[in-house]
């Protein structure tokens, strides 16, 4: 498996699990744009970012730090804090 | 999925995009226990708020209380009491650290040259004779004269039923003296007779609070989306309360499942080691509750739920746009 298609798994089971705790709605992981911003786009705040990050810190076995929340703007960046953080 | 650039045009998203990423996180204090006034229908001292805890008297602890406030995230300190004015070494350790307002009942003035642009927001309840009758004299006599054309102020009008119809002359008084107002709506803790809402005439207030901020949009601070929601107590088809009220101390909410809620929320007491249930007071019962702040936060933390019509996001933006004014994230 190579590091691109890594994060690429790791986009899709973040917009899966996105669609999933935040019941969003006409949009699969397929078609779930990684670089949309979250925050200004979709209208994502932390207390949902917590309750995504809850999910895939235990999927993955990692932390995300509160902090880094407002740097975490797009799936794509998510992915690759998560990967960061399992490197 | 419906996304926030699809539903505005340019002059909308633009407006959107200033307040999008403010990330508000405010906590509310209780500067001390003391008044000088003693209204009837106050929920601090009706609900014995003011024992629960004995006032710090310490600025040092104050001080470094604050520090750790700010490390904790907090970026909007809101100064409640009694009057926060009557200590005014505790206001000024806030107003060092953090952006800050102060609620106050007008009778002290703050000297700009200690706070030149801490935002203060006076306590107004219906005219002179409802303030006769609730806090003892006409305060407005006294405040009007304080903060005359004071850029940094605004009056926080709370509306008692006994107003309807009569707000126009109140705005007017408001207006003369070049200060900016706030409308909101009396929840009577004290039951006193003849203050508390009756069927009907919360549809009769949000009209007439519209018809406010229609005439007088230089004046008013306010938004129509914000009356229809603190009049009818409902937004989006659901029902204002305690399973849905955004401004609950985080150590105390236990609703499950959680609501949108204000990040990391904290009501202090003075002692500065313990908390209220809310942002008012414990023994308000939550169905009748109509505390602006609350209802405004509601509208903000829902973000998400109004991005699905253009006009839903534009109630949004406006609720939004209306509270970063009156805690001066953005100017008037
Ligand atoms: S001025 Fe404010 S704190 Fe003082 S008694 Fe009246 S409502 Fe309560
Ligand atoms: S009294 Fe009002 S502010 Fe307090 S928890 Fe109930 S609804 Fe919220």
């Amino acid at each position: 498996m190579t590091a691109e298609t890594t994060t690429n798994d790791i986009i899709n089971r973040v917009a899966h699990v996105m669609i999933e705790e935040l019941k969003l709605e006409d949009v699969t992981p397929e078609t779930f744009d990684p670089d949309i911003d979250l925050v200004d786009e979709i209208g994502i705040d932390s207390m949902d970012l917590a309750t995504v990050a809850l999910v895939l810190q235990d999927e993955y076995g990692m932390r995300f730090d509160e902090d880094d929340y407002p740097k975490l703007t797009t799936i794509r960046l998510i992915a690759e804090y998560i990967k960061k953080e399992l490197s | 999925m419906i996304t926030v650039s699809s539903l505005l045009d340019n002059e909308w998203y633009e407006r959107y995009r200033k307040i999008s990423k403010l990330n508000i996180r405010s906590s509310i204090y209780d500067v001390t226990n003391r008044c000088n006034l003693r209204c009837r229908g106050c929920f601090f001292f009706s609900s014995g708020e003011h024992k629960a805890a004995k006032e710090e008297m310490d600025i040092l602890k104050w001080e470094r209380f604050i520090e750790k406030e700010k490390d904790r995230g907090v970026n909007l300190a809101i100064l409640i009491g009694g009057e926060p004015t009557l200590c005014l070494d505790r206001v000024e350790a806030f107003y060092k650290r953090l952006p800050t307002f102060c609620a106050t009942n007008g009778l002290i003035k703050v000297p700009r040259d200690r706070f030149p642009d801490m935002m203060v927001g006076i306590s107004l309840w219906g005219d002179e004779q409802d303030e006769k009758l609730l806090r003892g004299q006409d305060c407005f006599a006294i405040s009007s004269k304080n903060y005359e054309g004071d850029e940094y102020t605004y009056y926080l009008y709370t509306i008692t039923p006994r107003q309807l119809g009569k707000t126009e002359r109140i705005i007017k008084k408001i207006r003369d003296i070049g200060v900016k107002v706030h409308m909101q709506l009396l929840s009577n803790d004290e039951s006193v007779d003849g203050f508390s809402w009756r069927d009907g005439e919360l549809v009769d207030i949000c009209a007439e609070m519209d018809e406010m901020l229609d005439h007088y949009p230089d004046t008013v601070i306010s938004s129509r989306y914000y009356h229809k929601v603190i009049t009818s107590g409902n937004m989006l088809d659901r029902d204002f309360g305690w399973l849905e009220c955004p401004s609950v101390t985080e150590t105390f909410d236990n609703r499950n499942p959680k609501p949108k809620r204000l990040i990391h929320f904290i009501r202090w007491a003075s002692d500065l080691k313990t908390m209220h249930r809310c942002c008012t007071s414990e023994t308000r019962d939550c169905t009748t509750c109509k505390d602006g702040a609350a209802y405004m936060s509601w509208v903000m933390v829902n973000k998400k739920a109004h991005i699905r019509t253009a006009e839903d996001l534009k109630n949004w933006i406006e609720v939004y746009e209306m509270f970063a004014k009156l805690y001066r994230f953005i100017p008037w």
